[in-house]
C-alpha cells in the first residue's frame, strides 16, 4: 500500500495516484466520486488507505453533495469526477460557492483535450469563473499532490470550495513524487447549526452573495503573492503565461524565456500579469483548450498573442507551441503509410454483442448511451444512432417519439448500461411513465462499470472498499416506476432475445429489457473453467461471412485465391473461409446460431484465455 | 546525461505495455533520473492501438515525445511498428516483436496485413532488431511474459545496469510469476546482445 511509505521517500505515481497520496496528506476523511476517465483511479487508489471512506456515488451530483455534507460536519472531503460529470454537479457547486464550507472542500474535475475518452472537450477552467470558485491547477504528479494540500488549506482559510483541474497528460502520468507528512483541518467535527450560512433561501442567499464577492477579492489579491504563481525570469525577448501541462510544453520549447507560471488558474493576478508583461518584448499566452487566460489579459488591455496562433482544440505538445509561436517549418518527418486502422472494440465474449447485432437486424432507430456498448456505433454492428451523455437514451428517445407520435412505435429503442442507468437513466425512465409514452427501453447489466475498468454500482451492491451487498434490483426498481412489463433475458441466448426485442418494441406501453450477463473481462468469467471454445468447421463453411457481422476478434476471415478454393475442396469461386481463434475464443456461442450450415461449434473445454 | 533519452513503446490493448512502461519508468527512477511516462486509459484500450512515452534524463519537462524525436521504439506488435514511423528519425533504434494481432478490418477481410512490415522498416534506413517474443515467452511457459521479454530487449540500450530492473521486477511483480519474468527479461536481452555483437 502506498500510504506505508516512509516520509521523504521518492515514489513514481501518476498524477491520479499523486492526488490520492496528497488527499491522504491533507487529512481528507470523505471521498467521494463517480468513475470516469481521466479521474477513476484517484478513489482506486484513495480507497487502499485504511481510515479514510471512500465511495462511488451514483453521480456526480450525489458526489458532490456527499462531500459537502462531510463539509459541513468539519470533516476535509473530496469530490472526484471527469470534466463532462461536472455539468452533472455544477448544481451543488454553484450554490456550494454561496454557502462556503466548514471543513475544507476540494473538487477535482479531471479535462480530457483531445478526447482520448470522452464526448466532448469542454475546458472546465470556465467554471471556475462562472461558480465564482477559485481553481488549483498543476503541471505534473509532484504539484498535482502538493497543489491538493495546498487546495485544502486555501478551502479552509477562504471558506470556500475550490477546483482542482487535471488534464489526461497531468492525470495519467507518472512522475517522481517525495512522501510528504500528514496534516489535518482546523475545523472541528461536530454538528453546527448556521442557517444563515448553510440555508440558501433567497434572504440569505443575497447576504452570502455579498460575502461571495468579498472572497474573490481577497482571493485575487492572495493570487498576487501565492508562491505557485510563480515567475521564472529569462530571455525577456519572449515572454509566457501558462498554466497545468502546457508549462511543460513552454519549458521544452523554450528552456531560455521568461515565463509566468499560474499555479491558480482563477481569480487571476492582474498586477503580476501586468509587471510580467511590462518586462518582455512579446507577450504570449500558451494554454489548451478555450483562451481563458489570454480573454483576461486582453481585458486587462495588456497586448498579447495566444489563440491567433496556437490550436483551441484537442492537445498541445511542445513540437507544436515551438511551431506556433516561430512559425519554423516542422522537421522533416516520415510520412505516415497507408495500414489497416486499430479501432477499439467490443472483447471477445461481450455479452453487449449479440443484442446490437439483434437490433440491428429490427432497423430501428437506437438512441444509445455512455459506455462500452458506445463501441456498436463502429462496423460492422453499426446499431447506434445517437449518444450524447450520461443517461441521455432513455429522454432522446422519448422526445422522438412525442414528435413522432404513433408512427413512430416500434421504430425506436433506448439502450443504457446497468451503471449509467442508475447514473441518470432512471429520471428519463420516470419520465416516460408519468407521461404516457412507449418507449422500449434496453438495460444492458452486465454487472459492473465496464469502460472505466470495472467499478461496483449501486446494481451490483458491492461498495469501493470490497462490502459485498445484495445491490439494487433494477427489474423491481423499474417495476416500482410503473413500467408493467419487465422481462430479464441472457443475450448470449440469441434467438431469445430477437424473440423479445420483436415483442416488446411493438407494444404501445412503456416496457423494459434487462440483458443480463457479467462482462466477460470480470475475474470470475475470466477464470472459469467451462468455457465453451468455438471452432469452425472448414469444410461447412461456405464463406457467407454471416458470423463476421457481430464483429467478433476472435473471428477471422481467411481469404482465398480460385486456386486454393479448389485445392480445399471449396467451389473456385468460394473467396475465403471464416476460422476462429481458439486462443481469443472466450465460449460466449454467440456466433454458433448465426450459422445457417452448422459450421461453428463447440471445440470443447478451453483454458481461461490470457490477459497479458 | 544532460539530453533526455525518449523511449516510445507501442501495441496492442492486452499486451501489458503499461506494466513494462511502469517497471522501465521505475527503474529510470531507481537510476537516479528525472522521469515522466505518458499513457492513456478508458476507451483508446480496447483492443485498439495503445502507446506509451517514457522519457528520462537529468531533468524532464514534457511528458510527451516530440514528431521524429524518439530514440528506441519497442513495437510490441509487428504492423504497429509502421504505424508510429512518424515519431522516428534515421537514427531511431526499432525493437520489433515478429507477433502478429490482426486489426478487426484485417479479421473481418475487409483489408489486409501489410506482408512487407521489416522491408518497409529498413527502406527507411531505421535499425530494425526483429524478436520472437511471443516464441520466447511461451518456450519458458508463460505467454504473458511476453512484455518483460520486449523490456529485457530493451535493456540492452539503456544506461542502466540489470541489478536495477531486477530490483524493480522483484518489487512490482507477485512472487508466483516473479521468476518467469526475470527468465523472460534475460532472455529478451540475451536475445538483443547477440544482434548487437554481430553487428
Amino acid at each position: 500500500m502506498i500510504n506505508k511509505k516512509n516520509i521523504g521517500e521518492k515514489v513514481l505515481l501518476s498524477g491520479n495516484e499523486a492526488i490520492a497520496q496528497g488527499a491522504f496528506e491533507a487529512g481528507v476523511s470523505v471521498a467521494s466520486g463517480y468513475p470516469g476517465t481521466p479521474s477513476t483511479e484517484i478513489l482506486e487508489n484513495l480507497c487502499t488507505y485504511g481510515d479514510i471512506y471512500t465511495e462511488w456515488a451514483p453521480n456526480e451530483k450525489v458526489a458532490l453533495e456527499v462531500a459537502l455534507g462531510a463539509s459541513f460536519a468539519g470533516a476535509r472531503a473530496l469530490a472526484t469526477m471527469k470534466h463532462v460529470g461536472l455539468n452533472v454537479a455544477a448544481d451543488p457547486l454553484f450554490t456550494a460557492a454561496y454557502t462556503g464550507v466548514k471543513g475544507g472542500l476540494v473538487i477535482v474535475t479531471a479535462d480530457d483535450p483531445e478526447m482520448h475518452s470522452s464526448q466532448n472537450e469542454q475546458d472546465n477552467r470556465n467554471y471556475a469563473y462562472a461558480a465564482k470558485v477559485p481553481m488549483l491547477e498543476p503541471s505534473d504528479a509532484a504539484e498535482a499532490k502538493e497543489f491538493l494540500k495546498i487546495a485544502y488549506r486555501i478551502s479552509e482559510e477562504f471558506d470556500t470550495p475550490v477546483l482542482f483541474r487535471t488534464t489526461t497528460r497531468v492525470a495519467h502520468v507518472k512522475g517522481i513524487i517525495t512522501i510528504g507528512g500528514t496534516e489535518s483541518s482546523k475545523a472541528t467535527l461536530g454538528i453546527e447549526k448556521m442557517p444563515e450560512k448553510f440555508v440558501m433561501l433567497p434572504a440569505h442567499a443575497r447576504r452570502r452573495r455579498v460575502e461571495l464577492e468579498k472572497r474573490m477579492l481577497r482571493l485575487k489579491e492572495f493570487a498576487e503573492t501565492f508562491p505557485e504563481n510563480r515567475i521564472e525570469w529569462g530571455d525577456k525577448t519572449r515572454g509566457f503565461i501558462t498554466s497545468g501541462v502546457s508549462y511543460l510544453y513552454v519549458k521544452e520549447a523554450f528552456p531560455q524565456a521568461s515565463v509566468l507560471k499560474l499555479g491558480m488558474a482563477y481569480p487571476f493576478p492582474d498586477r503580476m500579469i501586468r509587471d510580467f508583461a511590462s518586462e518582455v518584448d512579446e507577450l504570449f499566452i500558451v494554454e489548451e483548450l478555450d483562451p481563458f487566460i489570454e480573454s483576461h489579459v486582453k481585458a486587462l488591455g495588456v497586448e498579447c498573442r495566444g489563440k491567433e496562433l496556437i490550436p483551441a482544440m484537442g492537445e498541445l505538445n511542445s513540437a507544436l507551441v515551438r511551431q506556433s509561436i516561430t512559425c519554423e517549418p516542422a522537421r522533416d518527418l516520415f510520412e505516415p503509410v497507408p495500414i489497416p486502422m486499430r479501432p477499439p472494440n467490443l472483447c471477445a465474449g461481450c455479452p453487449h454483442r449479440g443484442i446490437f447485432h439483434a437490433i440491428s437486424k429490427l432497423k430501428v432507430f437506437v438512441a444509445g448511451d455512455i459506455g462500452c456498448y458506445t463501441l456498436a456505433a463502429l462496423k460492422p454492428l453499426s446499431s447506434m444512432d445517437s449518444c450524447i451523455c450520461m443517461g441521455a437514451s432513455i429522454g432522446t428517445a422519448f422526445g422522438m417519439e412525442k414528435a413522432l407520435g404513433k408512427d413512430s412505435l416500434g421504430k425506436i429503442v433506448a439502450v443504457i448500461g446497468d451503471s449509467t442507468f442508475m447514473h441518470s437513466g432512471i429520471t428519463g425512465l420516470i419520465d416516460v411513465v408519468y407521461n404516457r409514452g412507449f418507449s422500449t427501453v434496453i438495460i444492458l447489466d452486465n454487472r459492473t462499470t465496464g469502460m472505466t475498468g470495472h467499478q461496483p454500482n449501486p446494481s451490483t451492491g458491492t461498495t469501493l472498499g470490497g462490502d459485498k451487498g445484495a445491490g439494487i434490483d433494477i427489474e423491481a426498481l423499474c417495476r416500482a416506476i410503473g413500467v408493467k412489463h419487465v422481462v430479464t433475458l441472457d443475450p448470449h441466448e440469441h434467438e431469445n432475445a430477437v424473440k423479445v426485442l420483436k415483442q416488446e418494441i411493438e407494444r404501445p406501453e412503456p416496457s423494459v429489457i434487462i440483458t443480463r450477463a457479467p462482462c466477460a473481462l470480470l475475474p470470475e468469467m475470466k477464470k472459469r473453467k467451462d468455457k465453451k471454445i468455438h471452432t469452425v468447421i472448414e469444410a461447412n463453411c461456405t464463406g457467407c461471412r454471416s458470423c463476421l457481422r457481430i464483429g467478433c476478434p476472435a473471428i477471422e476471415w481467411v481469404p482465398l485465391t480460385p486456386e486454393e478454393a479448389k485445392q480445399s475442396g471449396y467451389k473456385e469461386t468460394q473467396k475465403g473461409h471464416s476460422h476462429i481463434n481458439m486462443v481469443m475464443c472466450d465460449g460466449c456461442g454467440q456466433c454458433a446460431p448465426l450459422c445457417k450450415f452448422k459450421a461453428i461449434v463447440v471445440a470443447g473445454p478451453g483454458k481461461g484465455k490470457t490477459d497479458g | 546525461m544532460d539530453k533526455v533519452m525518449n523511449l516510445f513503446l507501442c501495441g496492442v490493448g492486452g499486451q501489458g505495455i503499461l506494466l513494462a512502461s511502469e517497471v522501465i519508468s521505475s527503474a529510470c527512477m531507481n537510476a537516479g533520473f528525472d522521469v515522466k511516462q505518458s499513457e492513456v486509459h478508458g476507451m483508446a484500450q480496447r483492443g485498439g492501438s495503445v502507446i506509451s512515452h517514457i522519457r528520462f534524463g537529468r531533468k524532464v519537462y514534457s511528458p510527451l515525445i516530440e514528431a521524429g524525436s524518439a530514440d528506441l521504439v519497442v513495437s510490441f506488435e509487428m504492423l504497429e511498428a509502421l504505424r508510429y514511423l512518424p515519431y522516428m528519425n534515421k537514427d531511431t533504434k526499432v525493437i520489433v516483436n515478429t507477433q502478429k494481432i490482426l486489426p478487426a478490418p484485417v479479421a473481418t477481410g475487409m483489408d489486409t496485413y501489410p506482408a512487407d512490415v521489416f522491408a518497409q522498416l529498413s527502406q527507411r534506413g531505421l535499425s530494425l532488431f526483429p524478436v520472437d517474443a511471443f516464441d520466447i515467452a511461451q518456450s519458458i511457459g508463460e505467454t504473458r511474459a511476453v512484455n518483460m521479454v520486449l523490456v529485457g530487449a530493451l535493456s540492452a540500450f539503456l544506461p542502466l545496469d540489470e541489478q536495477t530492473f531486477m530490483q524493480v521486477i522483484e518489487k512490482r511483480l507477485p512472487e508466483k510469476i516473479r521468476k518467469v519474468n526475470i527468465e523472460a527479461f534475460l532472455k529478451g536481452k540475451e536475445t538483443v546482445k547477440g544482434m548487437l555483437t554481430k553487428t
